[in-house]
């Protein structure tokens, strides 16, 4: 490696990264708009911007492979009072893995949809909003102000409802996608609370990121504010990354179609929320302890909350998507632990992007082949399709946490960094959870691809675009891990640090446990699974099967405790309201409008009408009085004329 | 000689027939012949002034006004004429359609 100062001049790359984020909101428009004439329905657009998107942001990240510094670009956007508001672009190592897994992912997806979408109805609009959504995600993670930042947030947000409503004509599908919508509101109120405390902490001049971190560092804010401020942010992450207790849009989600699932709702939207802790990293270490016990309990319960669900699953995509939920917890985990575990949580994000996105777009093409998401329809399939069960298994090792695959030194290095910080109960959460995961995919793995295949449809392996995809992503899940594994250096840890650089250390014992867990787990579930049975062995639990059927009963609660109450009361309210006060309100306007007409148009015939026809009636009167004058007899004319002469006479002489 | 006042008075009566004549006549050749004496009363008050100041001005400017009397004395009978000929009367009050 060439050793570099910190000083090295940033790229061309890194000045223009901006166009990354640019090109997907200018392919999303082509599409739109002339998407349907061009050749291949207007997919060319998007796949290309993906593809140059991608190779930039190689570029990005080759800058700080070289041990380059961060670069900062802003315009001015506009000004309210003292508070400028900027258009920009921040980039650091962080920023560059981000761009490589967001355009990567997303590149990957187009290229799947082109089989699995093929001869959708609304094919093309598909693409156009794939492309908004990454160029929305992409607008997140370049942004340097949390006012550019938010308005990405919020583009992905409607990308996503209408990603996971794409199918509406099934009514479930239009309420998966109005429950996800609303779910991740409810976390994007105390976000957008979050981001005015944070203004109001630089005392109303700026949202930028990074002076907002030195304000805070700098202790000039109230320690309240700031704790405060933390948590509101925080709450977007919730939302947004499916944390609990607003996890329960994702699983719901699935519902669209599963290229979106993997973009989305594995690899990038979910993973906007961690990155958002993870960019305001300075807010959150300098808030009260306290801040970052919250979000390490609240990960901690998600964690192992949804992989509990994930056991229960029938619909193998429900299964991946509990399973996002809980690795999205390590995550924020991880952001829990300090600095170091922001770099082993980022580096989990960066690895299980891979192998998720791999594993929903393998469950995409099982469900291609079955017509069926129920994994009692399937079985058998490991004959039929070779590549997608190879690849899935690979992404399932991976995700399960077998060495020496990615997910292997992701969760590896977030054990060793509990361990070293003294974090011992998200040790043993960790853990579990590792053991949970391992169990619940090789139970997907065996219902899936062992067995005799009980569906009804003839299976067959999907289309070059789907499978070379998949190798594509079965590669990156092998070889990804590598990049943080401190046998090599761990140069992850290089580029993704806060303060000074991180390096991953290897604790033999660590490692040791984690695979015992993971291989814990394949047992047990090749010991459950290894002969398919009509009916789930895991009902044997009793009650605790009823408990994880009913997901907690959350659902039931939200339902019953939030929306019918506010259906069924507020809206009663709100339709007295609307019956007596609003429309008492237009039916009183009613007749006062009539009056005021009523007075307009008496106005309008006595006053004007009255003035117009006063003037002719007088004029009328005037010349009907003198028209007597005028009698046509000549010699009356000359009486007058000689009166007038003897007058003026009279007058003018002065007799 | 006359003296000057009793000349002026006849002058004034003759002016006042005419009027009366113009006035008070329905026959239209009345009427232009009461004019011929309104501007006769002027012509003697002219000639007398004359005299009276030995200044010839008056007796040429009376000379204008008989040959201006003249013209309009044809005019106005050849009007006559032609409005016995269209309405077949010289009826001055017949005559009125100068009104509204």
């Amino acid at each position: 490696m060439v050793a570099e100062t910190a000083a090295l001049a940033p790229s061309f790359f890194v000045k223009y990264t901006w166009l990354i984020a640019f090109l997907p909101f200018v392919s999303a428009a082509l599409t739109l708009f002339v998407g349907k004439r061009t050749p291949g329905k207007g997919t060319v657009y998007g796949i290309t911007a993906m593809a140059v998107g991608l190779v930039m942001s190689l570029g990005v990240l080759w800058h700080f492979v070289n041990n380059g510094g961060p670069y900062e670009a802003n315009v001015s956007w506009f000004q309210i009072g003292p508070l400028g508001m900027q258009l920009g672009e921040y980039v650091d190592g962080l920023t560059a893995i981000m761009l490589v897994v967001v355009t990567a992912i997303s590149l990957c997806v187009h290229v799947y949809s082109l089989g699995y979408m093929k001869d959708d109805v609304r094919y093309t609009w598909f693409y156009v909003v794939l492309s908004l959504f990454t160029g929305a995600m992409l607008n997140v993670v370049i942004a340097s102000n949390l006012f550019q930042l938010l308005v990405g947030w919020e583009v992905m947000g409607v990308c996503s409802y209408l990603l996971i409503g794409h199918w509406w004509e099934d009514k479930t599908n239009s309420n998966a996608a109005i429950k996800a919508f609303i779910t991740t509101r409810v976390g994007d109120v105390p976000f957008m609370f979050g981001i005015f405390a944070l203004i109001f902490a630089t005392g109303f001049t700026t949202s930028n990121i990074q002076v907002i971190g030195h304000t805070v560092a700098e202790g000039h804010v109230s320690s309240a504010l700031v704790a405060g401020a933390a948590l509101l942010l925080f709450g977007g992450t919730i939302g947004k990354s499916a944390q609990f207790p607003l996890h329960v849009w994702l699983p719901d989600a699935m519902a669209g179609p599963t290229p979106v699932s993997a973009l989305i709702h594995a690899a990038t939207m979910v993973a906007a929320g961690v990155y958002l802790v993870g960019r305001l990293f300075e807010v959150f270490v300098h808030a009260d302890p306290f801040v970052l016990q919250t979000v390490g309990v609240v990960g901690a319960i998600t964690m192992l909350g949804a992989a509990f669900l994930a056991f229960v699953q029938d619909d193998i995509k429900r299964v991946l998507a509990y399973s996002t939920v809980s690795q999205l917890a390590y995550m924020v985990v991880g952001m829990s632990m300090g600095p170091a575990g922001r770099t082993a949580g980022f580096f989990h994000l960066f690895t299980h992007a891979f192998f998720k996105a791999l594993l929903f777009l393998g469950a995409g093409s099982v469900i291609h082949a079955v017509h069926s998401n129920n994994m009692s329809e399937m079985g058998g399939l490991r004959k039929k399709l070779p590549i997608t069960f190879w690849t899935f298994l690979i992404g399932s090792l991976a995700l399960a946490g077998v060495p020496p695959l990615a997910g292997f030194w992701s969760k590896d290095e977030l054990l060793v960094v509990a361990d070293h910080t003294g974090h011992t109960v998200l040790f043993a959460v960790l853990l579990a959870t590792a053991l949970l995961t391992a169990f619940y995919m090789t139970r997907a793995v065996l219902l899936t691809f062992f067995g005799e295949y009980r569906g009804h449809a003839h299976p067959h392996e999907s289309p070059k675009t789907m499978t070379g995809v998949l190798v594509a992503l079965a590669a990156a899940s092998i070889g990804v891990g590598l990049l943080g594994a401190p046998q090599l250096g761990s140069v992850f840890g290089s580029w993704v640090f806060f303060g000074e650089v991180e390096k991953a250390v290897f604790v033999p014992w660590v490692a040791g446990v984690s695979v015992a867990a993971a291989a814990l787990g394949i047992v047990f579930g090749w010991l459950v699974y290894r002969t398919y049975q009509e009916r789930d062995p895991i009902r044997a639990l009793g009650p605790a099967y009823t408990l994880l059927d009913q997901k907690y009963y959350m659902d039931t609660f939200y339902m019953k405790g939030i929306v019918f109450p506010i259906r069924d009361k507020v809206s009663a309210g709100v339709y007295w309201i609307n019956q007596h006060v609003i429309d008492g309100a237009v039916n009183a306007t009613a007749p006062l409008t009539k009056l005021a007409a009523r007075f307009v148009n008496a106005f309008d015939r006595k006053a004007i009408d009255g003035a117009v026809n006063g003037a002719a009636q007088t004029a009328g009167f005037t010349g009907g009085i003198l028209r007597y004058v005028q009698s046509g007899n000549v010699q009356r004319y000359a009486a007058f004329l000689f009166a007038a002469v003897v007058i003026f006479a009279i007058i003018f002489t002065r007799v | 000689m006359i003296r000057l006042p009793l000349i002026l008075f006849f002058s004034a009566g003759l002016f006042s027939v005419g009027v009366y004549g113009v006035l008070a006549r329905r026959n239209a050749v009345l009427v232009l012949m009461s004019i011929e004496l309104m501007l006769n009363a002027v012509n003697v008050n002219l000639v007398a002034f004359s005299q009276l100041w030995h200044d010839l001005t008056g007796q040429v400017f009376a000379l204008f006004v008989i040959a201006v009397a003249a013209a309009e004395v044809g005019i106005g009978l050849a009007l006559v004429i032609l409005i016995y000929r269209n309405r077949e009367t010289i009826n001055i009050n017949e005559v009125n359609l100068l009104k509204w």
